[in-house]
């Protein structure tokens, strides 16, 4: 931890100000360039904090940088986590506010609900499994509140790792009826095949996220209640959206998810 | 491109074949080259094979993905023969170091036919009808033609570029399987380097088994009952080198596993 809570409160309201505005601002490292992640996850608190007073209530927990390419490639062991409010809840097959977002891109990804607490540290797999209630696919519109995506790990930690909506529902499966690694999907962009992809690209395993968030969560002194909706990370490439855009994304034994941008 | 010049190409790829050297592209040689002259020597190469005992088992669809037709400059696949000396089993020592040249894997699904399906006119229905089952399965890639430097003409005369095939072990009825979203993972040397699904091919696999029949069908050509045909990778080429292991699997279908030697 670098900074005093002066500046945390500082750097957490200048974030809020940027979503609520919808003006990016320069990454936080920029002016902080010894920020670590204590100090990421200390404003992204102090986000969490202002938007549950002022109304907001948690709707589930999200992993970011799942996939091992993009983790060699930032030179980090563990992704980086966030959280959504119900404000970032969008119905499946219906329009989404783009003019609410700076710059929306969206990622498929396989969702998990728990039905038990999970708390680490040393939390594993089997446990993880253990504690599933049931697999949902999903949809997370990504929007950075820094300019052109720009930014490094500590930065997007501290930006809530970019997250900003989701859909979900489809067709909800019991763990034992899918084979999570294996499951594909197929993002489909106005009747365009854009990205495709299994689950084994979300750390071999989607269930690892939940695995590495729940041993991050007890550094901070946190665990994952029961009944949480956790987005365990993005299949495929993050595909950029404007107004007039739909989506579709097809999941192996899930069913559909379709959004549009209006 | 008279016979004599397309003997004289398809005499030099399989040459090219059977001693491992590579030849300049042919669209370098003869740069007037077309689609057309490039089936036509990819059957002189196969003509050589056949001359030798091989005997044909199945197809190959090529060229299924964006990204290559984008890398080709094409809007369709291509195609080439498979024959029994090509095929191996999963879990085999594939001599890569002894047969192959510049060898890069490709996942893929492989359908096992039960009835002749001869275009044009044929349908998805009519290929889901006629598949007797899918199967996992490697495509091991290779080029006659020096360092991969590959136009469309060039990969269509080389036999649409095929070298062997590693077929799983699993069959899954087609009616069983989304074969448009059912996942691959691909791992190389205990590591996962690239996951796809059936979509990457066209769409959907049966989308080219349709396009191979009804390509083949305008030239009279039947795919027919027990023949393989591999319908087109699923995740980009992965390099292989002797020493190399590599296995995939997919979801609702099954694995596969190679070795390199």
């Amino acid at each position: 931890m670098t900074l005093d809570e002066a500046t945390v409160e500082a750097l957490a309201a200048r974030l809020l100000a940027a979503e609520r505005e919808r003006k990016p601002i320069t990454k936080i490292t920029d002016e902080h360039p010894h920020l670590d992640y204590d100090d990421a996850y200390a404003i992204q608190n102090r986000i969490r904090a202002h938007k549950l007073a002022a109304g907001e209530t948690i709707a589930g927990l999200k992993a970011g940088l799942t996939s091992k390419a993009k983790m060699k490639q930032m030179n980090v062991a563990e992704p980086v986590f966030g959280f959504m409010t119900d404000r970032g809840a969008w119905p499946d097959g219906g329009a989404i506010e783009r003019d609410r977002y700076i710059a929306p891109r969206i990622e498929a990804e396989i969702a998990l609900v728990t039905k038990r607490d999970l708390a680490g540290p040393g939390c594993h797999l089997a446990e993880v499994l253990a504690a599933i209630d049931f697999v949902l696919p999903a949809v997370e519109v990504l929007d950075s509140r820094y300019e052109n995506f720009r930014f490094d790990m500590v930065s997007v930690v501290a930006d809530n790792t970019s997250a900003a909506g989701f859909v979900t529902g489809g067709r909800p499966r019991r763990l034992r009826e899918v084979d999570l690694p294996t499951l594909g999907l197929v993002v489909e962009k106005n009747g365009q095949v854009v990205e495709v992809g299994a689950g084994a690209a979300v750390l071999g395993h989607p269930a690892e996220s939940i695995v590495m968030l729940a041993n991050n969560l007890a550094r901070r002194g946190e665990h994952i209640p029961a009944g949480s909706f956790i987005m365990t990370g993005g299949i495929t490439a993050a595909v950029a959206v404007d107004r007039g855009d739909a989506i579709t994304v097809r999941f192996q034994d899930l069913g559909n998810l379709s959004l549009r941008f209006a | 491109m008279d016979k004599a010049t397309i003997d004289g190409f398809g005499d030099a790829l399989y040459a090219a074949l059977r001693k491992r050297r590579t030849i300049a592209p042919l669209t370098e040689q003869a740069p007037d080259i077309t689609l057309e002259d490039a089936y036509q020597i990819s059957l002189r190469m196969l003509e050589h094979r056949l001359a030798d005992g091989e005997r044909i088992v199945g197809k190959k669809i090529g060229v299924t993905s964006k990204a290559v037709m984008t890398m080709l400059d094409v809007h369709q696949p291509d195609f080439g023969y498979l024959t029994d000396t090509m095929m191996y089993a999963t879990g085999a020592e594939v001599p890569a170091s002894r047969e192959l040249i510049a060898p890069r894997a490709e996942g893929e699904i492989a359908f096992v036919l039960k009835r002749d399906l001869e275009g044009p006119g044929v349908t998805n229905a009519d290929v889901i009808r006629a598949t007797d089952f899918v199967m996992p399965c490697f495509e091991i890639v290779d080029s006659r033609i020096t360092d991969w430097k590959i136009r469309i003409q060039d990969t269509v005369a080389d036999n649409a570029s095929c070298g062997v095939v590693v077929m799983g072990d699993r069959a899954v009825a087609p009616a069983d399987v989304d074969l448009s979203t059912c996942g691959i993972v691909v791992s190389l040397n205990g590591e996962i380097i690239s996951t796809g699904a059936g979509a990457a091919a066209l769409g959907s696999p049966v989308n080219c088994v349709t396009w191979l029949a009804n390509t083949l069908g305008r030239i009279g050509i039947p795919l027919k009952a027990g023949e393989v045909i591999l319908s087109g990778s699923l995740v980009p080429l992965q390099p292989v080198k002797p020493g190399d292991n590599m296995s995939l699997v997919i979801g609702g279908i099954g694995g596969c596993a190679v070795r390199f030697v």
